[in-house]
């Protein structure tokens, strides 16, 4: 091992284990008593319990909280997908002087700090009477992705030769059949990272679902949240909900992650 | 009959106009091809006949139809693109049988066509490969299959030979012109190669900067160009086009006299080495191209106009050398200080009748 090796090697695995940190002790953490949790020095040694897990499905429903994650993410990812696949198309093969103004117009909307929009969504959604309902979530979700969805799907058709399309329009397929049978399954790859990565986004979306949801519609992301304030911090508890909260996602990340890292840098090294 | 019929049609792209109103007609069963420098606008009127861009002004008609407005999908027309852009997630034979399918022909006929176009095009054994495991030849041979199973109208080709080595490049353009013997389907044929202009075609369209400059049979061309350009674009190595003033000693050597400020245009085998001393002209060898079969001999003249000869037989010249030069003046195309043609000369070598 050369030096340069060794140091680029331990640079490395420090700056791992400090990324790694927070989340390994938030682990251990769910798994002590609230007593515990607090100790100073910390603990190191000694006998893990479960009844934190226990007493999170017992005063909170971690099932109902699940579930809403789980609809409101998969929903607003299908219906992202389904709105910014025909304007990323069109971007892409129908190019006018404006297109990358719109772009740029699109991607400007994510500047904006989300509290900005805050008052006039709550209003509209206590209007519509969608306030603690799914349906608004999966709005709010589907539209904060869309610009993403868009920038992401635009650069993956980018790449597919125009040529191949106008082959298939010569060919006779119509619009439809262009789309489904020539370009999807072409772009699977990038639908299924931008897919993906919306997912990922949905489920971990604290801001809105805090502000729209409470106990009907709220995610487990509200569920984490109210371990902290109201009753004061339960570490341990609030470790707990947090661990059931973020796993299914951190699985779900772990088998996905080729599709996740190239749909992020799709375009930029080629 | 005139088959698919251009009239008046113009395209702009922003404010930048690429076709400025072409008129040309094209029988059925007849090879056309399309061919001048790059920027010409001749992919750009192949794409507006494919209907893959919409004409800005003029009309076209196809059998009788008026096509001008119609989607590309209902046009009825092939098309083999110079990247080839086959279906990178399909076999060969889905390539091939896309169309088909999309109009919802009868599984046993699709086969049939498939299977006989594959046999026509030696693609028989790589039928269940994927484009991307096949070589550049193969692949554009599946393009031109999957034009060919469809007996479209007309059979569009966008330079496609492009993309391929020298020897293949010949090879398949012997192919495509059997093919289009064999088949008889009208053709339009987009190629900046006026070697495959010349080979493959019945007739030429030459275009420059929108326009067309001439249309007619590849030899039509070579012996009637209607200008300096076509006269220029056509023949390798180009015509020698010289200033009449470059050649004094000629003023009373052709037909009729050069028009004031015009060009004389001479073929390189009109042009003969003699000893120095002897013939029209006299000039300094510059360079000496042995092809074997012939060989050009490149000549500055004493007045400074560079002149290529073409000769047949092989020449002890080499550069530097002093040489005459012998011009068949009969052969000479003479032009008006404008380019156009004011006299077509005689054919050089030619079997008089």
């Amino acid at each position: 091992m050369t030096p340069a090796l060794l140091v680029r090697t331990t640079v490395a695995w420090l700056v791992t284990l400090i990324l790694f940190f927070p989340l390994g002790w938030l682990i251990l953490t769910a798994f002590k008593t609230e007593l515990q949790a607090i100790e100073v020095p910390p603990l190191f040694i000694w006998s893990p319990t479960l009844e934190n897990f226990h007493e999170v499905q017992e005063r909170s429903d971690y099932l109902l909280y699940a579930k809403n994650s789980l609809v409101t993410s998969v929903v607003s990812t299908l219906l992202g997908l389904a709105i910014a696949a025909p304007a990323a198309y069109s971007m892409a093969f129908f190019r006018t002087k404006r297109t990358r103004d719109i772009l740029l117009w699109m991607l400007s909307t994510k500047m904006m700090p989300a509290v900005g929009a805050l008052v006039p969504i709550y209003v509209l959604a206590q209007k519509s009477e969608l306030l603690d309902t799914q349906l608004a979530l999966i709005i709010v979700f589907t539209l904060s992705n869309l610009p993403i969805m868009v920038w992401m799907l635009y650069s993956h058709f980018k790449d597919i030769p125009h040529e191949i399309l106008e082959a298939a329009r010569m060919d006779g397929a119509t619009l439809w059949q262009e789309f489904h049978r020539v370009l999807l399954p072409l772009a699977m790859g990038g639908l299924a990272s931008c897919g993906l990565l919306c997912l990922v986004l949905s489920w971990n979306e604290a801001f809105w679902s805090l502000n729209l949801s409470a106990a009907k519609a709220g995610t487990l992301a509200a569920l984490i949240a109210s371990y902290s304030s109201p009753e004061g911090l339960f570490w341990a508890k609030l470790s707990a909900a947090s661990f059931m909260a973020i796993g299914p996602i951190v699985v779900f990340g772990w088998f996905s992650q080729k599709q996740l890292v190239q749909g992020l840098t799709f375009g930029a090294v080629k | 009959m005139s088959f698919l019929q251009l009239n008046n049609i113009e395209k702009s792209f922003g404010p930048v106009k690429v076709i400025k109103g072409i008129d040309l007609v094209i029988e059925n069963g007849e090879f056309v091809v399309f061919v001048g420098p790059s920027g010409c606008g001749k992919s750009t009127l192949l794409r507006l006949i494919a209907g893959l861009e919409s004409v800005d002004a003029g009309n076209i008609h196809l059998d009788g139809q008026n096509i001008t407005t119609l989607p590309s999908s209902k046009r009825d027309l092939a098309m083999v693109f110079q990247s080839y852009a086959l279906y990178p997630h399909m076999s060969v034979y889905d390539n091939m049988s896309f169309a088909l399918t999309l109009a919802k022909v009868d599984k046993a006929v699709i086969d049939d066509k498939v299977k006989r176009a594959a046999k026509i095009l030696n693609l028989e054994p790589y039928l269940d490969r994927q484009p991307k495991d096949l070589s550049g030849g193969q692949r554009q041979r599946v393009a031109i299959g999957r034009a060919i199973v469809r007996a479209p109208k007309v059979f569009l080709f966008d330079e496609p030979l492009s993309n391929l080595d020298a020897a293949l490049r010949g090879q398949t353009r012997v192919e495509i012109a059997k093919l289009h013997r064999d088949l008889g389907a009208t053709t339009v044929y987009v190629t900046h190669d006026q070697v495959e202009a010349m080979t493959l075609a019945d007739r030429v369209v030459v275009l420059r900067d929108g326009k067309i400059e001439q249309v007619g049979t590849p030899l039509e061309l070579y012996d009637k160009p209607a200008n300096q350009f076509v006269a220029q674009f056509i023949g390798t190595p180009q015509m020698n086009v010289l200033a009449s003033s470059a050649v004094p000693q000629l003023a009373n050597a052709f037909a009729m006299p050069v028009p004031a400020g015009g060009f004389v245009g001479l073929r390189p085998e009109s042009i003969v080495l003699k000893e120095a001393g002897t013939g029209q002209l006299r000039g300094k060898v510059e360079l000496v191209e042995a092809l074997g079969a012939e060989t050009l001999v490149y000549i500055m003249s004493e007045q400074g106009a560079q002149i290529v000869a073409r000769q047949n037989t092989r020449t002890h010249v080499k550069a530097g050398d002093e040489v005459g030069v012998e011009i068949d003046t009969s052969t000479a195309h003479l032009f008006d200080a404008q380019g156009r043609v004011a006299h077509s000369g005689g054919v050089a070598g030619s079997l008089s009748p």
